[in-house]
């Protein structure tokens, strides 16, 4: 059954695709019509000229055979002695048949009208009765005049010609009344057209043939240039920029070729452009955090230095030392973290993967988030089903994103604190990070992984956080091919869900967590 | 070993030799270690710090990765192929590669500008830490012989040069045969490090060691790969 069903499809398919199979069906179905129709024609006139003609002197050798006959009866009638009526008839049809200029070119019947009486009939050649169709005979007697009409001669050794009988009525003096029968064998004329047709069959199936291979040809000439571009162009979209066509010649195709050699050099060249100016423009951006690493390197220690020993400075001096500590703290992660997008976005980030149990990594996140968890009065709990959760992942990312997510979480959470949950199915873990604090408006869980985007630009922030945490774990999320995603009411806090498939060749199709928190959902219902 | 953060004021008046080209960062540098009862020396480009190394024969050198003249890669290697003494790499780059390149350079540490004065001061007392702990003790491990007090290894009365910091690793597996030590745990007691770290620097230096000690580097038997979880030293 498949096969049955794949047949047709294969050729449909095939038929869409292919121009060439298109252009040359259609000619050899169009030719083979109009080939088709002129071969009928043309053997239709020469049938009918061939016959004419042979009808013509075949009905005048008939005519003026009956008149001789019927004179040589005539005459006989006069003489002293009357022969016997088989005598007459011989004489009259050897006289006849003698008249022939050929052997074979017509043979007789000479056939009695009166069916009552039983009378002589002669016949040449071993031609049958038969051969004589019943309403020629009809039309001969009734009429009493010349007729004709084709017909099949049989002969008595079972040969079968088609023919042309021609018939008149004769009165042999003192014996009664006869119909004499002319048929002509048309063997010849057969012949003639069976050649005839042969040759044009055999011209028509030539001339299709070479309609079609002139038809392929010609397409040809058209379909590879034009499959070529096709190539080309698909090879260009694939980014091979310095695919180029091969111009040959100065016709339409050469033209096409050479037009879109051009439209490939200068898309490359754009592209090439963009391309440098976003190398450039990441370069500078690298350049610019590196740079400034030295500098910021002294004045770190320096301002160190000076922390150290503000308790021998004057309040307010003391107080400029401490500001002077903390934003140096902040300035610097904000420089790490522009180096650390600056690389993602060159490219230049690699993934150093190993089989990682996340519940002690989780733990350590919990451990190093929970001084500023304490100092907001935000408690943050654990849950975890699994004793292990081994996933193939890169640690100081995977690290990275759940510290991220847990400090936004702390720092956007209230009271009831955070939640962290570890899930896991066969090929697939997650972590959840839940607050119920001021949550996300409608379309801002999308928003929230943007670069230095912030939810209410009049907000302060408390922790002093980059505005490039959540865009980083994004990236560092994608890159071990895993999600990232947010979820978020306005009033009743937002949930993070990071996913990551256990190993790296496996996809991700599912997340072993809900995004949207259970008690959440119980509630829209 | 762990006293030493603040057992060794005295004991430390180690040499440092500081080579940088940034005028105020050695500066400041200078303004800390000597605040910390180092003596530091500088040198400002790669092509005297060689030199400079063999004149002030310093306990420990802190070397920037970009340097006028030779660069800091080049002068570790020269440095290293004469003399095992601890080279804590400077560098503004924390880029996979550029750590890589330079620990396999030979040097023993990195730490990563802007960096924190402790910070600093911390890794440097580690690298020098080792004439602390002065217990005569002979530890023995596959056919190797190591005295920890002469830091000296042998193997078949034949001595096997280590540098300090692959001695200490050595030591520090050799010490619990069989026991399996975490990278974070070794950071921990051979670099110093309070925090997680990078876990590459164990992987670099466990290479050097294995090439130093291992009958077939391929197939270590004395230094052996715990799958997921760290090293540990082999039958002892």
């Amino acid at each position: 059954m498949g096969t049955l069903l794949a047949g047709p499809r294969w050729i449909r398919r095939t038929w869409r695709r292919s121009l060439l199979l298109r252009i040359t069906s259609t000619t050899l179905v169009l030719s083979l019509i109009v080939v088709g129709v002129l071969g009928y024609l043309l053997l239709g006139r020469v049938t009918a000229g061939l016959l004419e003609s042979k009808e013509r002197i075949a009905v005048g050798e008939a005519a003026s055979g009956v008149s001789e006959a019927q004179r040589l009866l005539d005459a006989s009638d006069t003489g002293p002695t009357t022969p016997s009526p088989g005598r007459l008839v011989d004489n009259v049809v050897s006289t006849l048949a003698t008249r022939a200029g050929a052997p074979g070119e017509f043979d007789l019947l000479l056939l009695s009208s009166d069916e009552n009486v039983e009378l002589p009939e002669r016949g040449t050649n071993l031609a049958m009765v038969a051969s004589v169709p019943p309403d020629l005979r009809t039309a001969v007697v009734s009429t009493q005049r010349q007729s004709w009409t084709y017909t099949t001669i049989r002969y008595l050794d079972a040969r079968q010609v088609p023919g042309l009988a021609v018939g008149a009525p004769l009165i042999v003096p003192t014996v009664g009344a006869y119909e004499l029968y002319y048929l002509f064998p048309l063997s010849q004329e057969q012949a003639t057209l069976d050649l005839v047709r042969g040759a044009v069959l055999a011209t028509g199936a030539v001339l299709v043939l070479l309609l079609v291979v002139i038809a392929g040809l010609v397409t040809r000439q058209v379909v590879v240039p034009v499959r070529a571009a096709a190539q080309t162009a698909a090879r260009l979209s694939d980014g091979l920029l310095d695919e180029r066509m091969r111009v040959r010649g100065e016709d339409d195709l050469a033209q096409l070729a050479t037009s879109f050699n051009d439209m490939a050099q200068s898309l490359a060249q754009q592209i090439h452009q963009l391309e440098n100016l976003s190398r450039v423009q990441q370069r500078f951006v690298a350049d610019v955090s590196h740079e400034l690493r030295t500098p910021l390197t002294t004045v770190r220690m320096a301002s160190d230095v000076l922390y150290e020993e503000r308790t021998n400075f004057d309040p307010s001096t003391a107080r400029a030392a401490e500001l002077l500590q903390t934003q140096l703290d902040r300035f610097e992660s904000l420089l790490a973290d522009l180096l650390e997008i600056s690389r993602f976005d060159a490219g230049a980030v690699a993934l150093e993967t190993e089989v990682v149990d996340l519940l002690p990594l989780v733990h350590r996140a919990l451990e190093s988030a929970q001084p500023l968890a304490d100092r907001l009065r935000r408690p943050v709990r654990l849950y975890a089903d699994h004793p292990t959760y081994p996933v193939e992942c890169d640690p100081r990312r995977v690290d990275r994103i759940v510290r991220n997510l847990l400090d936004n979480a702390i720092e956007h959470g209230n009271e009831l604190g955070v939640d962290v949950t570890l899930g896991m199915n066969d090929n697939a873990a997650a972590v959840t990070v839940r607050d119920y604090g001021v949550g996300l408006r409608p379309g801002e869980s999308q928003l929230v992984f943007t670069r230095f985007w912030r939810a209410d630009p009049a907000r302060a922030r408390t922790t002093g956080g980059t505005g490039l945490g959540l865009a980083i774990a994004l990236e560092d999320a994608r890159l071990h091919g895993g999600w990232l995603e947010a979820w978020g009411r306005a009033g009743r806090g937002a949930c993070f869900r990071l996913t990551l498939p256990r190993t790296n060749a496996a996809e991700l199709r599912d997340s072993p967590l809900p995004l949207a928190p259970i008690d959440e959902v119980a509630v829209a219902r | 070993m762990a006293e030493s953060g603040n057992g060794g004021a005295v004991a430390d008046r180690g040499r440092i030799l500081v080579v940088d080209d940034d005028v105020a960062l050695a500066e400041m540098l200078g303004i800390v270690l000597r605040g910390e009862g180092f003596d530091p020396v500088f040198c400002a480009n790669g092509d005297d710090a060689v030199q400079m190394f063999r004149a002030t024969n310093p306990d420990v050198i802190l070397l920037d990765l970009m340097l006028p003249g030779r660069d800091g890669i080049d002068v570790c290697r020269s440095i290293r192929a004469e003399s095992g003494v601890p080279i804590v790499m400077l560098t503004a780059k924390s880029d996979t590669v550029d750590v890589v390149v330079g620990l396999e350079s030979g040097a023993d540490d990195y730490i990563v500008k802007p960096f924190k004065p402790k910070e600093l001061v911390a890794r440097i007392r580690a690298r020098m830490r080792r004439s602390d702990d002065a217990v005569s003790q002979i530890l023995s491990i596959s056919d190797l012989r190591i005295d920890v007090s002469g830091h000296m290894v042998t193997r078949n009365d034949e001595i096997v040069p280590l540098t300090p910091l692959e001695f200490d690793l050595l030591t520090c597996l050799a010490r619990k045969p069989g026991q399996v030590f975490s990278r974070e745990v070794l950071l921990q007691e051979v670099w110093g490090y309070r925090h997680a770290a990078d876990t590459r620097l164990v992987n670099v230096h466990v290479q050097r060691l294995r090439a130093k000690i291992e009958r077939d580097p391929e197939q270590p038997e004395i230094v052996q790969t715990v799958r997921g979880v760290g090293y540990k030293a082999g039958p002892g």
